[in-house]
């Protein structure tokens, strides 16, 4: 049997190209080197964030995932049943803080720029803020509410597109991994040769997430996809005290520098089990996976300033995952063009799960020939910010 | 040289007198409240008691050890003191501005203190040679009702015998697998507990298999066969009866254990239908074997066979320069094999050699020990068969309260995803203890397991995919993780000269 579709990668925005595939009609398989769920998506807090992103096309594909996410909520809770876990997906918003005298100015102004881009984004007085967060350490400059700001439990509702996937169609097959391409005379690919066989199909997706630099090469083209190191710490479960996604403002400069030295930024919530979240760093250190103790100091040590009260919380793990970097900021969303039959749906950093959804929507229209939603261009992998980085060694 | 032991159990106590003795200066660090470890756990100082080699085998051996370290200048003896994590130091992104780099490319992170007071100090080590004797805790299958006060682990059991000198229970039924069954009845009689029964779900064809081959090996060579005959000569006086090919497979009761099930098993351990015999008991502790403690070699980069355990040379080095795991972590040995492995860790971290004469004794007398490990797990190891005993209802985490039936349904759903889906999506394994209880059976429950050659549990990503991988060792408070930044905490020289020089450097 030839299949129409081959994703590479059953991570969330693999999972989503899937299901958005295998509901088109098209006959899919997902391969996957690992277990389904086991990589960048599992590592993550499950983020879907629209107050993270200053004006542009990222901003643009996250406030259309936003709009995707209800819908798909819904359908996935009716089509799995209430013997599958809850996606755990909660529209809590986020509340953005500025802690210093000199970062409440660009915390404003930033959030002004939004506000014309369509953004909700409500500045607030110190006692709203209290109100919204009674916990949060009051010694705050400047405050944004952003009700659009959500959440979802990245593991669950990876493994959930993938069962819908299945539902229409689709087949998983974990443990497979990718060795080369499969091309006919004219050097189009035409599949993949894997650990397990040769797998034909019109059209290979490749949704490696910070693996999908080695995939890509391993079929031909390079793709200046890099890995960053980003930890979480873990609090034992508590009552709960922390009611939105509250960042301090310093988050914006972490998510937009390449620089390779270790940046934190806190961003602190509570989950669905009663556990916080507290994160984040950013590292450029390769596929290392090893704990860095002072990456989790500086993490704890930023929480502390905007809820004190966490300095009595256990921490009970740790976990560390590796976001897919570009070198523009943004996500390689498209066909190929210097090879026929690559699709790429890689490089959203930290913003792979919110923008999933998003992404199998962009591709599905641009295979199908539909009109898109929004503007697909920025995103397509001839785009003119990324061409230097494509000859560049990886 | 300077010397770093985690774990003040017999290995790491044998590893400290070693090492002093070859001449490096030691801290011994510990998290319990006094040194001794699992095995010699006692009455604390302010209670003391006449009797403690009663109960303990070597006592005499344990006080001569601790005493001569206490007198020991050379010697730092840290209690109270937990490894939250160990850093490992060759990290290639990591500038290497300090020279000269210590021999073990590990820094260890440790508070001291007691875990639920607030003022825990914060000490970081660099030392050129780290020995890990962090032993093993009790493995626990799941089965109904056992999570009804008054069913204990057998180590509980034990630790409330010789560190509390209370009985668990007035009739106690005791069930699992593995020799360790037998002292905990030992303590339990010596506690004043009538044992209602030992079953051992390892049928006679299996122990013979295991232990019986080569019986003078055990008796010969090593204590653990006086040992055994000490146990089995404590059974005969009491008449506590021993089966074997039985195991618990429901406890019972409203508010407490009232009774227990116990039932013949096959030999893969799955129970024999029509067997089922009600025992009135108000308490049973159960072990089913060790799991040995690898969240520290794990962080260390030590390599870990596929059996679990920490692989080690015949110097007891791991395959990490510089970092040496002795007892338990290296293969369920027993206390014998505990202390020659930790003397030829201690010895060799202090720059010694397995070839030296003041080891010879240690050198021989742990070649006997190989293959005692295999032997047990051989007589007494896990047996797929259990997971028939469980039902719906039968919690699989207990921190997270995930029972089987829910895990089951998830699984399939899934199509029986990996472990880390399964743990995020069950929340089996995501609670206080961080799957030190439950790690084990989730990973046997979905089908994987060590010994899976291909695919399952250990593909590509090996042990750092399992439940063993904790790169948090132990809870740290958020304000003791951040209060670490900036000078207040203190640093150890990465090289120090040993206060005290002693035989040959």
């Amino acid at each position: 049997m030839i299949s129409d579709i081959v994703v590479v990668g059953a991570g969330i925005v693999g999972a989503a190209c899937a299901r958005a595939f295998a509901q088109s009609g098209c006959r899919v398989v997902v391969l996957d080197r690992d277990a389904p769920a086991s990589g960048t998506s599992a590592k993550g807090e499950g983020n879907l964030l629209v107050s993270d992103k200053g004006p542009g096309a990222e901003l643009r594909l996250a406030q259309y995932a936003a709009s995707l996410w209800p819908g798909v909520a819904a359908e996935l809770a009716e089509e799995l049943g209430a013997e599958f876990p809850a996606i755990e997906y909660e529209r809590k918003g986020g509340l953005v803080v500025a802690t210093t005298g000199e970062g409440a100015r660009p915390l404003l102004d930033f959030a002004a720029s939004q506000r014309d881009a369509g953004v909700d984004a409500r500045a607030v007085s110190i006692a709203e803020a209290l109100e919204l967060e009674p916990h949060l350490n009051p010694d705050m400059t400047a405050a944004v509410h952003y009700p659009d700001d959500a959440q979802v439990q990245p593991v669950i509702a990876t493994e959930a597109l993938l069962a819908s996937a299945r539902n229409h169609g689709a087949d998983i097959r974990p443990f497979v991994a990718v060795t080369g391409a499969l091309r006919d005379a004219t050097g189009r690919i035409t599949g993949v040769s894997t650990t397990a066989g040769a797998v034909p199909a019109g059209a290979v997706i490749l949704a490696a997430g910070p693996w999908s630099g080695e995939v890509s090469a391993m079929l031909g083209e390079r793709l200046p996809v890099r890995p960053r190191r980003g930890n979480v710490l873990v609090t034992t479960r508590m009552p709960h005290r922390v009611f939105h996604k509250v960042y301090d403002g310093d988050y914006f400069g972490a998510t937009q520098s390449s620089d390779a030295a270790l940046q934190t930024s806190s961003v602190v919530e509570s989950t669905a089990a009663g556990t916080v979240l507290i994160g984040s760093s950013r590292e450029q250190v390769g596929f290392d996976e090893r704990l860095r103790v002072a990456a989790l100091r500086e993490i704890a040590a930023k929480a502390l300033r905007l809820f004190p009260f966490l300095a009595g919380a256990s921490i009970m793990r740790s976990y560390g995952g590796f976001r897919p970097f570009m070198p523009d900021h943004l996500p390689v969303i498209g066909a190929d063009h210097r090879t026929a039959g690559l699709w790429h749906a890689s490089g959203h950093e930290g913003a792979g799960i919110g923008l999933s959804l998003a992404t199998a929507e962009l591709l599905v229209a641009e295979f199908l020939g539909r009109a898109a939603a929004i503007d697909a261009a920025p995103f397509r992998p001839d785009r003119a910010s990324l061409a230097p980085y494509l000859d560049e060694v990886a | 040289m300077k010397v770093v032991i985690v774990g003040a159990g017999p290995a790491g106590l044998a590893a400290a007198l070693a090492a002093r003795a070859h001449g490096a200066s030691v801290t011994l660090l510990d998290a319990a409240d006094e040194p001794g470890g699992q095995y010699w756990r006692h009455l604390p100082p302010e209670r003391p008691s006449a009797n403690e080699r009663i109960l303990h085998h070597g006592w005499q051996r344990f006080t001569a050890m601790r005493r001569a370290l206490e007198a020991d200048a050379g010697c730092e003896i840290v209690m109270g003191a937990q490894v939250w994590a160990i850093e490992r130091s060759d990290a290639p992104a990591q500038a290497r501005t300090e020279a000269p780099m210590p021999a073990a490319p590990v820094v260890v992170h440790v508070l001291v203190g007691p875990p639920d007071g607030t003022g825990r100090a914060g000490r970081t080590f660099r030392p050129d040679a780290l020995v890990l004797a962090t032993g093993a805790h009790d493995r626990t299958l799941p089965f109904p009702g056992w999570d009804l006060p008054g069913v204990f682990t057998a180590g509980a059991a034990q630790a409330f015998a010789k560190g509390e000198r209370v009985a668990v229970g007035q009739r106690v039924v005791i069930a699992g697998a593995g020799p360790f069954l037998l002292p905990v009845a030992a303590s339990l009689v010596a506690t004043g507990a009538r044992v209602l029964g030992v079953f051992e779900a390892s049928r006679i064809a299996g122990l013979v298999r295991g232990w019986l081959p080569k019986p003078w090996q055990l008796i010969g060579a090593a204590k653990k066969g006086g040992e055994l005959a000490g146990y089995v000569g404590t059974h005969l006086r009491h008449r506590i009866p021993y089966a074997t090919g039985r195991a618990v497979i429901a406890a019972h009761g409203t508010d407490r254990v009232e009774a227990v099930t116990v039932a013949r098993v096959d030999a893969n351990w799955r129970p024999v239908p029509g067997t089922e015999q009600r025992i009135a008991a108000d308490a049973v502790c159960v072990s089913h074997g060790f799991t040995p403690r690898l969240e520290l070699p794990i962080a260390a980069g030590c390599a870990i066979s596929s059996s679990r355990f920490v692989e080690v040379d015949e110097a007891q080095q791991s395959s990490v320069a510089g970092v040496y795991a002795a007892g338990e972590i290296t293969g369920i040995g027993g206390v014998d094999a505990a202390l020659v492995e930790g003397e030829l860790a201690g010895h060799c971290a202090a720059g010694g050699s397995p070839g030296d004469p003041e080891v010879r004794r240690a050198a021989k007398a742990r070649t006997t020990f190989t293959g005692f490990a295999a032997r047990i797990e051989a007589a007494h190891g896990i047996r797929r068969g259990w997971t028939a005993w469980l039902d719906d209802d039968t919690l699989v985490c207990r921190c997270e309260e995930v029972p089987y039936g829910r895990f089951r349904e998830t699984a399939a759903q899934t199509c029986g995803s990996g472990l880390r889906s399964m743990k995020l999506t069950t929340r089996a394994g995501l609670g206080i203890c961080q799957g030190r209880v439950c790690g084990g059976t989730v990973e046997e429950l979905i089908g994987g397991g060590p010994e899976t050659a291909a695919g399952g549990l250990l593909d590509q990503r090996g042990v750092a995919a399992t439940t063993d991988r904790r790169p948090i060792a132990s809870p740290v408070r958020l304000g003791e993780l951040a209060g670490g930044i900036g000078p207040t905490e203190p640093t150890e020289p990465h090289l120090s000269k040993p206060t005290v020089q002693k035989g040959h450097q």
